[in-house]
């Protein structure tokens, strides 16, 4: 739609300088300046960055499961966004870095044990299912990373299940343990790792959810470059401390505190990055607390109703499905109020 | 979303008022052709009262209407009228236009004429003598239209209406786009004629309270109207630098607090806003009978030889004004009518400067992005900059598959296409050429 001639047009140069060659002008509609640094490549690049935290935790405490985990999805969902191109007669968009996202988080999302064609698969479905039918890089109605995730955990139920992050034979002390939520989930209320090791992240769980210091940080580096708005994570994790809270009270003997529920599981590594997918989240103001709030009460609600020990995956694909509606009724009222219909 | 001193939303971009700021205006040597046009204004154009091989003055009116809304237009040089012609305006406009020779000899030339526009005495007191009728008729003789750029014509804003008081005049001083210095060195080197002005048209619309708004990046400026409005009331109010505080409804916002409802005026809320180049144009049109022939303009960017402020007869091509500031440059790349931000660009240098034309920007390929257009990925950035609290993502996009209802909903008609959006967007799509799609379709509807 933008137009642009190049014309060569006889305009007056600069009187006694030697015949420099003439301008060559062209039109264009306004506006005539744009902001250097922003670029969609930069906001995905500000993601991994911020990922980098959460990626050294979980290499850290699963060392090279983690490594090889998150290389198998990362290459996966090259390999698929390639070839959904190719099947499309484009060009790869790989330049934009947001497949290299969507498949770190995808890794960063997986548990340790996980067999090398778990994230193959769920990273073909998550860059087929959950991007490329939609129309590519912005069109998608769902996370990819969470429909691709999704996929697995119920296609490969045992592999993925709670019990399967433990391992007694497992060469890491860490992977010999349950994870918190499953630990809470089974009742043996005994075995939940102390507060402060949930939080810096010495436990068993999926690779990016264990260190909640790590998520916190890169977070908010997230946040201060604006590759995600804040209103979302800040809802969230209210809105399920608040559910937590009224669990709590309504159960006071649970081991599962409010506390417990914001450092276990990943309900902040969901807050700060995945959930705050910009394609996938409501544009206003109003709209991104009314999503993360949602998604909060639906974490703790999954979790504490359902057979799921962590509620993060569907909590965010349902409220993904609300978002269209979101964004529907929440129009805001443009400044001065609507312009009165004759 | 206000705050106190300034509004929600807006960019900063880089201000490049350095290349203009601190020089003098200069009067642009007499053009040999001068094409007026007989549409400068928003309303109906006028009539033309001359023909072919008429003899005209400086100041000589040429054309004029009896619409409710319009301007008469004057000769802004002394000359022989040649046949009637067709002059495209920025825009894209094709209007009527009279063109006249200029006579080699002009009754006011250079320096003379900067005195005349510019020269003291403008008196602060003794203005009482002028009823509003008086000054509303004199302005409208001297086909006074807005010269921040909308080019209303100024005795309408001007008159009274009982059903809509006003309470204050606001001065606009801020000159938000980038490059531009028009306004700053009228200022700065005549404050006086601003002053009168303001205080001649607070008399004829009523009002009582006088302010006048100026972005903090014009401390001199700023600096000078305190001197010249000492004693008389009036308010030299400084605003956050900003894009674009100087749209009237942000400034209105900004100094009072008031938000005009959408779709009205400032009026609507007891205000009326007119341009510090009015202002000055208002003194002169009633203390000295003065018609509006010439003004202030910025040639400043990178791609311009010798970036100067000059006062220009109304009707002078392009092609004169930039012949006058040393040419282009052999890297420019786009010459742009008005500022880079809301400016139109242009593709033929005869167009003709009009009463609203604030300046002309030459941009390098540095200045430009040519970064190819990529998906929207709703990152919200247009929302968060949009000064009128819209949704330019949604009204653009429903705009290019010709979902024109979808646009209405979103408030597309709200739209100033001020491009605070289309500077934010990482996509580098093209916002607000769509949303203008958009409005266009719906209005046409």
């Amino acid at each position: 739609m933008t137009a642009e001639s190049t014309a060569k047009t006889p305009v007056p140069v600069a009187p006694g300088s030697e015949p420099s060659p003439p301008p060559q002008l062209h039109v264009a509609p306004g506006p005539h300046l744009s902001s250097t640094s922003s670029t969609t490549r930069r906001m995905m690049l500000d993601v991994l960055v911020g990922l980098v935290p959460v990626m050294a935790a979980a290499v850290t405490v699963f060392r090279w499961h983690a490594v090889l985990q998150i290389s198998i999805c990362v290459a996966s969902c090259l390999v698929a966004e390639s070839l959904f191109a190719f099947w499309r007669d484009r060009r790869p968009p790989l330049s934009d870095l947001s497949t290299a996202v969507t498949g770190a988080i995808l890794g960063l999302s997986l548990p340790w044990s996980a067999p090398w064609y778990v994230g193959v698969v769920a990273s073909f479905v998550a860059i087929g299912v959950g991007k490329a039918v939609f129309g590519g890089l912005g069109q998608n109605i769902f996370n990819p990373a969470m429909v691709g995730r999704a996929f697995v955990m119920i296609s490969f139920a045992s592999v993925m299940g709670a019990t399967a992050h433990v391992r007694s034979d497992a060469d890491l002390v860490v992977l010999t343990q349950a994870t918190p939520l499953t630990a809470a989930k089974e009742a043996t209320g005994s075995d939940l790792p102390g507060l402060w090791v949930m939080f810096l992240g010495n436990v068993n769980g999926s690779l990016g959810e264990t260190s909640v210091l790590a998520c916190l940080l890169g977070g908010l580096y997230l946040c201060w470059r604006r590759a995600a708005s804040w209103e979302i994570p800040a809802s969230m994790i209210i809105g399920a401390a608040l559910v937590a809270g009224i669990a709590n009270l309504l159960n006071p003997e649970t081991p599962l505190t409010v506390l417990h529920h914001l450092v276990g599981g990943s309900l902040v590594f969901g807050a700060f990055y995945i959930a705050t997918d910009p394609v996938t989240s409501p544009l206003t103001r109003r709209g991104k607390i009314c999503f993360g709030a949602g998604a909060g009460v639906l974490v703790i609600v999954i979790r504490l109703f359902s057979n799921y020990p962590e509620g993060v995956v569907f909590a965010i694909l349902l409220m993904n499905a609300m978002v269209p509606l979101v964004n529907r009724w929440m129009i805001p009222k443009p400044f001065g109020g609507p312009i009165a219909e004759h | 979303m206000s705050r106190p001193g300034s509004f929600g939303g807006g960019v900063h971009p880089p201000e490049r008022k350095s290349l203009a700021e601190s020089l003098l205006i200069e009067v642009i040597p007499t053009p040999k052709l001068v094409s007026v046009p007989l549409l400068q204004h928003l309303g109906v154009p006028c009539e033309a009262l001359v023909k072919n091989r008429d003899e005209v003055e400086l100041g000589q009116v040429i054309g004029s209407s009896d619409a409710p809304v319009t301007a008469p237009v004057h000769s802004s040089v002394g000359g022989t009228v040649a046949k009637p012609s067709v002059a495209t305006l920025p825009n894209g406009r094709h209007v009527a236009s009279i063109p006249i020779k200029a006579s080699p000899k002009q009754s006011l030339e250079g320096q003379a004429l900067y005195e005349d526009h510019f020269g003291g005495p403008w008196p602060t007191s003794g203005l009482d003598e002028y009823t509003p009728e008086d000054i509303t008729q004199a302005v409208r003789e001297a086909g006074l239209v807005g010269m921040g750029g909308a080019a209303f014509p100024t005795w309408v804003k001007l008159g009274r209406n009982p059903d809509r008081p006003v309470d204050t005049l606001l001065i606009n001083g801020c000159e938000c786009e980038p490059y531009l210095a028009a306004d700053n060195r009228l200022m700065i080197e005549a404050a006086g004629p601003v002053i009168t002005g303001a205080l001649l048209a607070a008399q004829s619309a009523g009002a009582d309270r006088i302010i006048v708004g100026i972005e903090d990046n014009k401390p001199d400026a700023i600096a000078s109207m305190q001197v010249a409005a000492d004693g008389t009331g009036i308010e030299i109010r400084s605003v956050r630098t900003k894009y674009p505080q100087g749209a009237e409804k942000q400034l209105v916002l900004a100094t009072l607090g008031r938000v005009v409802p959408g779709g009205g005026l400032p009026l609507d809320v007891g205000v009326v806003v007119i341009n510090v180049g009015t202002a000055a144009a208002v003194a002169r049109a009633v203390l000295r009978g003065k018609p509006l022939t010439h003004r202030i303009i910025t040639v400043s960017g990178d791609g311009i030889v010798e970036p100067k402020n000059l006062l220009v007869p109304v009707g002078t091509s392009y092609r004169d004004v930039i012949a006058s500031a040393g040419g282009l440059k052999s890297n420019a790349a786009r010459v742009i009518a008005g500022g880079p931000m809301m400016g139109f660009t242009l593709g033929d240098f005869g167009v003709p400067v009009t009463k609203g034309t604030s300046g002309v920007t030459v941009l390098t390929d540095e200045n430009l992005r040519s970064v190819a257009e990529t998906a929207c990925v709703r990152c919200g950035r247009c929302l968060d900059v949009c000064p009128m609290d819209l949704v330019p993502t949604k009204i653009a996009l429903a705009a290019r598959y010709g979902y024109w209802d979808l646009a209405r909903r979103y408030h597309a008609g709200a739209c100033m296409e001020c491009g605070c959006c289309a500077y934010d967007c990482p996509a580098q799509i093209p916002l607000v050429q769509l949303i203008r799609l958009g409005k266009t379709q719906l209005a046409a509807a």
